[in-house]
């Protein structure tokens, strides 16, 4: 690169272009910030306090001995680990049957299988069908409703079968020449050989399931079904607290009603926080890839 | 004998080869077919089912008669529908919401990663980025939850507004309020996640370029306006094209979370009338025949933005 003089009109843009970034990083943080402070603040200080919070408001945790003894957040928390590890797992299994299957050369359905696949993500049946489906296969109030309806993705097969494809061919002719079956070539060569994109998928179904709320809402009544996440849409969307300060004198319970609120997003999102900057190359990876085929 | 007879023979030999070509490629591939067997039976049963399903939208359907015994009624549900006040709050926000997305939620990551491109401490630009990709990684439903509790009539940003004399109003029961708050919400969340495809546009770019318009003179301005956008130009294109294929897909679940009776007006999008008229009222042959509506348009969409797509850049869905 050549190295010129900066120019007055350069540092002018460097400074305010520093700034702009640092404006970025305190509205992306801040509010992140505010939930930590105000989780950990004594309650009745906390309510009292109008404005930004800079530092918590004195130091409790009593709150958080709320959040970790209410069953739900328990039971939630076990139910989105089953459903993240069950799901994951079935959704890889079919990614990488469909994918391999599809990035085969001589399978002579081939094309037709793929525009039956791909032909889901344009058009779809739409929310009371699929209802009525679920209902009439008797999943309601089953575990398996939140994991065999997203069985896997159209668009993550296409993902992976380009990867598969791109394998050399010569890998595989050597392999069947050493007589070397399918599923032999699959599992010892094909996802060796991916497995940085098989990461990415991971990932992303992962993340999927991690977030699902809306289908349990729809096919579950059994509270002990709930995943994470629709715990969370009782204590922080339909703000019901009751239950969990039970045993909380009257005057108490509204203020630590509002940090228990904080203390429950701070649970439910600490183990994404922790892990996401060490997992976020597989994301953007993910991304790319998606792009390039997109 | 005439050329047309002789093509009409030909044809007619090679569709009798197709099943014999068939039988013969099942024998040889019967495991390869046999391993995509568990995917073609979950979209049989999950995704073509309930498009078989969603006949019932032409149909009186009650639970107890099912799908096949519900009577036909053709498009009574539909004009039900068009004819409604409904049809045009539904539309009239599902597009609204779209024109602001399209108007700040998709620049904005663009104008981000330009900047954030310009920054030349490296440390520093990594560490922006990192965190900008962090609301990503946070669920709906907590973000929902942030911008309930801050919103709140003692949330934290009446406090601030209560320093100018604004007094308190829980700020997403008012109408005129809601898209606005959804639209910045959607920003907060999306801004640094959307800005890597163009942060790795802006890589590719090549560096002669640059070294080129300083020779020529150019400031750091006229070389973004005149090197970076146009280098960038193409991923732009496509992703609106993109964005415009999925018009329809508003992410109904936070408005759900978010939207009270009070703000229906402004709010309420076709995906979320569809979940109330179907699964709150129970209407479900109204409720599907607007999901169905919905679906027709999406799909007209996303054919054009494919095609748009395809002839503009040759990238296509498949």
């Amino acid at each position: 690169m050549l190295t010129l003089r900066k120019t007055a009109g350069e540092k002018i843009f460097n400074f305010f272009n520093t700034l702009l970034m640092i404006f970025v990083i305190i509205i992306t943080l801040y509010p992140l910030l505010h939930v930590l402070f105000a989780s950990i603040s004594q309650p009745s200080r906390l309510i009292q306090h109008q404005g930004i919070i800079l530092w918590p408001m004195g130091i409790s945790f009593k709150s958080y001995n709320i959040v970790f003894k209410y069953p739900m957040i328990i039971s939630g928390y076990l139910n989105t680990i089953f459903y993240v590890l069950a799901g994951t797992t079935l959704n890889l299994i079919m990614t990488v049957l469909a994918a391999y299957v599809l990035s085969r050369k001589q399978v002579y359905l081939k094309n037709i299988i793929m525009f039956f696949i791909v032909f889901t993500m344009f058009f779809q049946g739409g929310m009371i069908p699929l209802y009525l489906l679920i209902k009439d296969l008797g999943l309601r109030d089953n575990r398996w409703a939140l994991i065999l309806p997203v069985a896997v993705s159209a668009w993550n097969i296409i993902i992976t079968r380009t990867s598969f494809q791109s394998v050399p061919d010569s890998l595989e002719e050597s392999a069947r020449i050493d007589g070397a079956k399918d599923f032999t070539i699959l599992f010892r060569i094909m996802i060796p050989l991916c497995r940085p994109v098989l990461a990415v998928m991971v990932l992303f179904y992962g993340v999927a399931h991690w977030n699902t709320w809306f289908s349990a809402m729809l096919y579950f009544r059994n509270r002990d079904l709930y995943p994470l996440q629709l715990v969370l849409r009782e204590i922080l969307i339909i703000s019901d607290v009751t239950s969990m300060t039970q045993g909380v004198s009257a005057i108490d319970a509204e203020p630590i009603g509002q940090t228990i609120k904080y203390a429950t997003i701070v649970v439910a999102t600490i183990p994404i926080m922790c892990v996401y900057p060490f997992l976020q190359k597989y994301f953007v990876k993910g991304v790319m890839i998606g792009a390039i085929k997109g | 004998m005439s050329q047309a007879n002789a093509d009409g023979i030909l044809a007619a030999k090679k569709a009798d080869k197709i099943p014999s070509i068939l039988i013969k490629d099942l024998k040889r591939n019967k495991y390869v077919y046999l391993m995509i067997l568990p995917v073609i039976a979950y979209y049989l049963i999950f995704h073509y089912w309930p498009m078989y399903g969603a006949t019932i939208a032409f149909k009186d359907y009650s639970l107890g008669k099912g799908i096949n015994g519900s009577e036909w009624v053709g498009f009574k549900y539909f004009l039900e529908f068009f004819n409604s006040h409904y049809f045009y709050r539904v539309l009239n926000n599902t597009i609204m919401i779209n024109l602001y997305q399209l108007a700040f939620g998709f620049p904005i990551p663009i104008i981000f990663a330009i900047l954030l491109n310009e920054v030349t401490n490296r440390k520093f630009k990594v560490t922006v980025q990192t965190i900008s990709y962090m609301p990503h990684f946070i669920s709906t439903m907590v973000v929902a939850g942030l911008i309930i509790a801050f919103t709140a009539r003692d949330g934290v940003i009446n406090d601030i507004l209560g320093l100018f004399g604004v007094s308190p109003t829980n700020l997403l029961s008012k109408p005129e309020l809601f898209q606005p708050i959804f639209i910045i919400s959607e920003i907060w969340q999306k801004m640094g996640w959307e800005s890597i495809i163009y942060l790795a546009a802006l890589t590719s770019i090549d560096q002669e370029l640059y070294q080129a318009a300083t020779i020529d003179g150019a400031g750091r301005f006229k070389k973004i306006l005149h090197v970076t956008l146009p280098g960038i130009l193409p991923t732009i294109t496509i992703l609106l094209i993109l964005q415009i294929g999925q018009m329809m897909n508003v992410g109904y679940e936070k408005i759900i979370l978010l939207y009270s009776p009070n703000v229906y007006g402004t709010a309420d999008v076709i995906s979320s009338f569809v979940y109330r008229k179907g699964l709150v009222e129970f209407n479900f042959s109204y409720s599907t025949a607007v999901g169905l509506f919905n679906s027709v348009i999406n799909f007209i969409l996303l054919i054009i933005a494919n095609w748009t797509s395809r002839f503009l850049s040759e990238t296509s869905l498949w």
